[in-house]
């Protein structure tokens, strides 16, 4: 199936996870970082079963943020 | 590196981090970038003003859904992301060991906005990579 991620097509199997995706993208500090698949947030703690379907946009939002400690 | 930033769009993060005094201000900067011989230019398009979701003087953080909906706006005007910003309202214009320990991509600039002397507002860009901060060359522009 094609979904979009990160603003790039990408040929994928089908019923892939979030949490597969997150292995096969490399992205780092996945920790700090948040899945939206078509603009709804995933929670972290359903990554691991949430299927992606045909034709889905993901984009990988990596935490931004600081302090003056 | 070279990083050009319109005075303008200087003003607008300026104007924004001091109406938000005394919390940290934050957003994100986007843009083009290019080669010129051996150095990379990095011309500064747009900034985005988001929210402080930590509403706080000591420390900041992006709204997610204030990120996605820039990331969709980069997308749609052909910019790249290019990093952060945020200000700094009671101390210099340099990354802290949290600032520095939260960032996470070394191709990001990271621009820190101090509020210290608000007769004189100071804006440095930084690389931070491997745990340590160096300061960049940004540049104003018309």
């Amino acid at each position: 199936m094609t979904i979009t991620v990160s603003g790039n097509k990408k040929e994928v199997k089908d019923e892939l996870t979030v949490a597969e995706l997150i292995v096969l993208e490399n992205v780092e500090m996945p920790e700090y970082t948040t899945v939206s698949v078509n603009e709804e947030f995933i929670q972290r703690g359903d990554h691991e079963t949430h299927k992606l379907k045909e034709g889905d946009v993901v984009e990988f939002l990596y935490f931004m943020g600081g302090g003056r400690s | 590196m070279k990083i050009y930033l319109k005075k303008s769009d200087y003003e607008k993060i300026l104007e924004y981090a001091v109406s938000e005094l005394p919390n940290e201000a934050c957003g994100l900067i986007a843009g083009i970038i290019r080669n010129d011989g051996e150095e990379e230019i990095r011309n500064i398009e747009k900034v985005y003003l988001l929210t402080n979701t930590d509403h706080s003087n000591e420390h900041f953080s992006l709204d997610p859904k204030e990120q996605l909906q820039s990331i969709k706006d980069m997308r749609e005007n052909g910019l790249t992301p290019l990093g952060n910003w945020h200000s700094h309202p009671e101390s210099p214009s340099r990354s802290s060991q949290e600032d520095i320990r939260l960032a996470f991509d070394k191709n990001a600039n990271y621009l820190i906005l101090s509020l210290m002397d608000r007769s004189n507002p100071v804006l440095n860009s930084f690389h931070v990579e491997n745990g340590e901060s160096t300061k960049e060359e940004l540049i104003f522009i018309d």
